[in-house]
């Protein structure tokens, strides 16, 4: 359970993270711009699953079903209606995320630990394939490309997005969705969830309906990961079948095992400090960084199982 | 659409060929599961590790059987080796942590084998390549011998597991963990020779699959897969269940890809899987009872 500060400590450190990251790209060089944002992104696909790991005690290794399906979701309404509107892709998007997350939960639910992990990845290859071979309707191995929508709130009209403005839109969506998911773990419907992780028939036994709360966790986690595919596809104006296969969803497991599961924050911090690991070492290694990165993550596994937040957490308090 | 007989029979042997050979890589996964309930997710990597043991040993040698000894003892050693370091320290963990670990050790293996080999394809020369007319159709023996060897490797062991004064140890550990160790059984050690053992049969899968599909870095992961579905079907820890289960979803799809194309045959495999897991949870089979 997470250690009970004063709340103005954590609005305080809340406050200074959110001004540091939105006053980032007035300061940091082109590619580090590019790079936060991407980070925002990956962060709010972690946290999405972290409902899951960390919260459910449900390893997913599926969520690349839910990212990839944002993706194209927003492919779809990018491509299809013009000019292309940026709310109309959230909303495609999200919508495809939640049906698939309705079919993979009605499905993996039933299964508890292993076989719910083994579910989700079969579900994920099975996406992986359709996408991969329905080549008339999502281009198949080359993917799609499409115009990136225009910046348009209501009231204030219609602007092009620059790296600025991209930033700060994606940094508004992942807060939001930061302070929506940190009031659902505090709810009571997240405290169940967090009992069910602790000790799933003693939740059963109380007269909680297991299954229906499991549901709602994969379809929420579900929606949050579409979200941040939506996030990516307005970002990188593309789409390919590699955001929906098996190596998406394993990264943020990584993410999570690396940052500190069932903590919210600390897969964003996992996420920041891969995609830095990657930055980093792809540069003398190219794609074998991940070497040193399972070596290390397969380590956290044994050693530090809270991850660096915890340890970190720990560490301080001693 | 109709199909002819003769290409229905043709994916029989096909179906009975690969089904043989999943066999193979599935009684390891199902025998580690049963043991010491860690799914191991880097399963299909010793296969991948195995065939390029084979092939660069044939590469060095010219023997086919000696690459195929080379590649079950290296890979068996290795096996054990991983295991004594990441998988003992989290016995009596949540199983979670052992899939999490696996995981992690599937992506370092399967990048070393990337660096080390490149990502191109190996292909093993086959130590027979005589033929036979099959309908229209010039059979390779070889295929008919990978079926036969893989049946002799299971059935040798299951010897071994009914009448071997080490088999009946790991029977004993496999019922009841504690009361083997009290009747003197080394478990650790008895996980350790069975992670060795498991390791061996998918090195030997993945050199004797060399000279069909060809061995890739990235083969891990579709080995890894199918062989859970094998075993989640003919129920975890059942051999018998998941050698029938491994023949009865590869004959699936060598009939389904007759009909689609071999890369959305698989997900007949994937519904089988869905199916069973809504409606025999235990497995085909169900399992005797711990």
């Amino acid at each position: 359970m997470i250690a009970r500060r004063s709340p103005t400590a954590y609005w305080t450190g809340f406050a200074v993270v959110l001004a540091l990251l939105a006053i980032a790209p007035l300061v940091l060089p082109e590619f580090w711009r590019r790079f936060v944002t991407e980070i925002l992104i990956w962060g709010l696909l972690a946290m999405s699953s972290d409902i899951l790991i960390g919260y459910t005690g449900m390893v997913s290794f599926g969520h690349s079903v839910f990212f990839g399906l944002g993706i194209y979701g927003a492919a779809a309404a990018l491509l299809s209606v013009k000019p292309p509107n940026l709310w109309l892709a959230l909303l495609y998007g999200l919508t495809a995320a939640g049906t698939a997350a309705v079919f993979v939960a009605y499905f993996s639910t039933r299964l508890r630990d292993i076989y719910f992990a083994i579910t989700t990845l079969v579900f994920s290859q099975i996406f992986y394939v359709i996408i991969f071979t329905w080549t008339a309707v999502t281009g198949g191995e080359n993917g799609l490309t499409f115009a990136q929508p225009l910046l348009s709130l209501p009231g204030l009209g219609a602007a092009r997005f620059t790296p600025e403005t991209l930033h700060w839109f994606v940094l508004g969506v992942v807060t939001v969705s930061y302070l929506l998911l940190r009031r659902i773990t505090q709810s009571p419907f997240g405290m169940v969830l967090q009992s069910i992780r602790e000790n799933e028939p003693r939740t059963r036994a109380i007269g909680y309906a297991v299954e229906r709360y499991k549901i709602v966790a994969v379809m929420l986690s579900g929606l949050f990961a579409g979200l941040a595919g939506v996030l990516y596809a307005v970002q990188n104006k593309f789409a390919a079948p590699d955001f929906v296969f098996f190596a998406v969803s394993g990264e943020v497991v990584i993410f999570n095992v690396m940052g500190g599961m069932g903590t919210l924050v600390g897969p964003v911090a996992g996420a920041a400090f891969f995609l830095l690991l990657r930055e980093g070492v792809s540069r003398y290694f190219t794609e074998y960084y991940l070497i040193p990165v399972g070596i290390i993550f397969t380590a956290m596994v044994i050693f530090m199982p809270q991850g660096l937040l915890g340890f970190a957490k720990r560490r301080l308090n001693e | 659409m109709s199909i002819p007989l003769d290409q229905i029979l043709i994916q029989t042997v096909n179906g009975l060929v690969n089904g043989m050979i999943l066999a193979l890589v599935a009684s390891g996964l199902t025998l580690i599961f049963g043991i010491m309930d860690v799914v191991n997710f880097a399963h299909g990597d010793l296969v991948m590790l195995g065939g390029f043991t084979g092939a660069v040993t044939i590469a060095a040698t010219g023997n086919f059987w000696l690459a195929l000894l080379v590649a079950v003892l290296v890979i068996a050693v290795f096996g054990a080796a991983l295991q004594a370091t990441t998988l003992r320290p989290l016995l009596g963990r949540d199983p979670l942590t052992t899939i999490l670990a696996t995981f992690g050790i599937s992506l370092v293996l399967q990048k070393y084998a990337l660096w080390q080999w490149g990502p191109s394809a190996r292909r093993i020369q086959e130590p027979l390549t005589g033929q036979f007319q099959l309908f229209y159709l010039q059979y390779p023996w070889y295929r008919v011998l990978t079926a036969v060897l893989s049946a002799a490797i299971i059935g040798g062991f299951w010897l071994f597991l009914r009448h071997g004064k080490y088999g009946i140890w790991i029977r004993a550990t496999m019922q009841d963990r504690i009361m083997a160790s009290a009747m003197g059984i080394p478990v650790p050690w008895v996980h350790t020779g069975v992670f060795a053992i498991g390791a061996g049969m998918a090195a030997a899968s993945g050199v004797l699959f060399g000279p069909l599909g060809g061995v890739t870095q990235n083969m891990g992961l579709d080995f890894t897969l199918r062989a859970f579905i094998v075993v989640v079907v003919g129920g975890m820890g059942n051999l018998g269940g998941s050698i029938f289960a491994a023949i009865l979803i590869s004959l699936l799809e060598a009939y389904a890809s007759l009909v689609v194309s071999p890369a959305q045959a698989v997900i007949v495999s994937f519904v089988v899987l869905i199916l069973t897991l809504l409606f025999r949870p235990t497995g085909l089979f169900v399992p005797t009872p711990k």
